[in-house]
């Protein structure tokens, strides 16, 4: 009979044990050859990262940027209407949200950018990115204002209380009082809704992007057909590594920012 | 008959708080049940009672933090109760001090006290910062207006909160259990700052468990239960002989 412990013992070994035997046997039956050559082709990276970077990534960051500035102020204005205590605005708010959190966000950026200029003949500002840009933040904007929403109602009554006590009225209250509480609750939530966001900026590959305009992924897609690592996915992977160095070190500081404010409390 | 014209001046023969009939539901549950009770000029009222006596409810709708179901609450002749009433005005004339402190928690102390004299009573920042260095000398924490209330104790948080609302300069203060949440070596800070308003004459009136307060400070004491004041009048009377049974048997435990 093993003891109780040598037991726990023998079970962790053997884990490893098929835990290696399964990288081993992953690595034996890998065509490295192919792999290296499908996906991570050298001339694919030194031949494009120029236009990977300084028109992929420049045009996925500040479509970012635009969609979620535009967002947040989208938010700000739906998320006082539903606190509104007139009962239409709380309603529109509601239905804005709800038709815009439950609808795909490509079912939108098609309709902004196709849809709509089919069926008025209007082109929104910006052209074609302007009108996908405009659907992102329709989008984000839904999402983030239950976000602050969910953070304006994380401050404790007992602030808005003391604020009304002291005579404040409730426009000076929400401003001076609970808004800048309810923001530093929201932030880490917000920043992760930014990540969202960059990822969805991905998105507007549908709706067809001129040169200069071209994200990420859409450049990405061009060069598995053109340019030096054309006929490979390449392109896809270097586009992949270049959205997770701009992910992960801020889903990381969400993570930091989180267990910080979990400390303060 | 008597006028009650919301937009009366301040009538200064009146008592400070004058509530009558007051009835307070929340659904279905009655939590004041016909309250009739007035707190004179420079008076000290303590109101005590059992948990869910509704005391607190009371003293919460003096400055309409609560909405009164029924019945009138005048506070120095003004009726705000009456739809037409200038509240954010007459609350800022009320100085109220919350259980929890309440203190803003991204503002610094003297930040904490002069917000309101800025935005409410329409004050420059320099004044407002000389009558907020003011009175936090006066609870004893001038040396504290940078700190953030993260960094004070409950005691001096709660003193804080006091110099917050007298920054208004009100008219009378009204407590909410405040010494309820202090641990206890720092209730007496507190209860000395409350002390001393009450002998410079400022009105008070004072929801609290502290029977020794009562007695020393009061004038008049209060006893609610189930919603009902059921026995008033001195402290010392109430306490050393109090006459309702309810009354005798919360003052038997808690004494």
């Amino acid at each position: 009979m093993m003891t109780r412990s040598a037991r726990t013992r023998a079970m962790t070994l053997s884990l490893y044990a098929v835990f290696l035997a399964i990288v081993i046997a992953f690595a034996l039956v890998a065509d490295w050859g192919a792999i290296k050559h499908n996906f991570f082709l050298t001339e694919g990276f030194t031949g494009n990262w120029r236009d990977m970077v300084f028109v992929g990534v420049k045009n996925t960051i500040l479509y970012t940027i635009v969609a979620f500035v535009g967002g947040f102020v989208l938010a700000v204005i739906l998320v006082l209407m539903k606190l509104a205590p007139i009962a239409p605005f709380r309603w529109l708010a509601i239905a804005y949200i709800e038709l815009f959190r439950g609808l795909p966000a490509l079912v939108v950026i098609i309709f902004m950018g196709l849809g709509v200029p089919i069926a008025f003949g209007w082109r929104p500002p910006g052209g074609t990115v302007g009108a996908g840009l405009i659907a992102l933040m329709m989008v984000a904007g839904a999402y983030m204002a239950e976000t602050l929403r969910a953070g304006i109602e994380a401050v404790p009554k007992g602030q808005n209380e003391a604020a009304r006590s002291l005579g404040m009225n409730a426009r000076w209250t929400m401003a001076s009082i609970v808004m800048p509480q309810a923001l530093r609750i929201v932030i880490p939530p917000l920043t992760n809704e930014l990540v969202i966001l960059l990822k969805d900026t991905s998105l507007l590959f549908v709706i067809g992007l001129a040169a200069n305009e071209k994200e990420l992924t859409t450049l990405a897609r061009d060069f598995m057909s053109s340019g030096p690592s054309a006929g490979t996915a390449t392109s896809l992977m270097f586009a992949a590594l270049l959205y997770l160095a701009i992910t992960l070190p801020l889903t990381r500081l969400v993570a930091w920012m989180e267990s910080k404010q979990k400390r303060s409390r | 008959m008597e006028q009650l014209n919301p937009h009366q001046e301040l009538d200064r023969a009146a008592p400070a708080i004058e509530v009558r009939d007051l009835h307070k539901s929340f659904g279905d549950n009655e939590v004041l049940t016909g309250i009739d009770f007035h707190v004179n000029r420079g008076e000290v009222v303590c109101v005590i009672g059992p948990s869910g006596s509704g005391k607190s409810t009371l003293l919460r709708c003096v400055n309409r933090l609560e909405e009164p179901t029924s019945g009138k609450i005048l506070v120095e002749g003004i009726d705000i109760t009456d739809p037409d009433t200038e509240l954010d005005a007459v609350r800022s004339r009320i100085g109220m001090v919350f259980q929890q402190f309440n203190l803003f928690p991204h503002m610094t102390a003297l930040r904490n006290l002069t917000i309101a004299q800025q935005r409410a009573k329409k004050r420059g920042r320099a004044e407002a910062e000389k009558i907020a260095r003011e009175n936090l000398a006066k609870v004893g924490l001038a040396d504290k207006e940078a700190a953030y209330p993260a960094h004070l104790s409950g005691g001096q948080q709660q003193r804080v909160a006091i110099a917050r609302a007298l920054s208004m300069n009100p008219d009378m203060m009204l407590f909410d259990e405040p010494t309820s949440a202090l641990d206890p070596e720092l209730v007496g800070d507190v209860l000395d700052v409350m002390r001393k308003l009450a002998h410079e004459g400022m009105t008070m009136m004072v929801v609290t468990h502290e029977m020794g307060f009562a007695r020393e400070v009061g004038d008049k004491l209060v006893f609610m239960d189930g919603g009902v004041i059921v026995e008033e009048g001195d402290p010392t009377e109430v306490l050393t002989n109090p006459q309702h049974r309810r009354t005798q048997a919360f003052l038997s435990k808690v004494l």
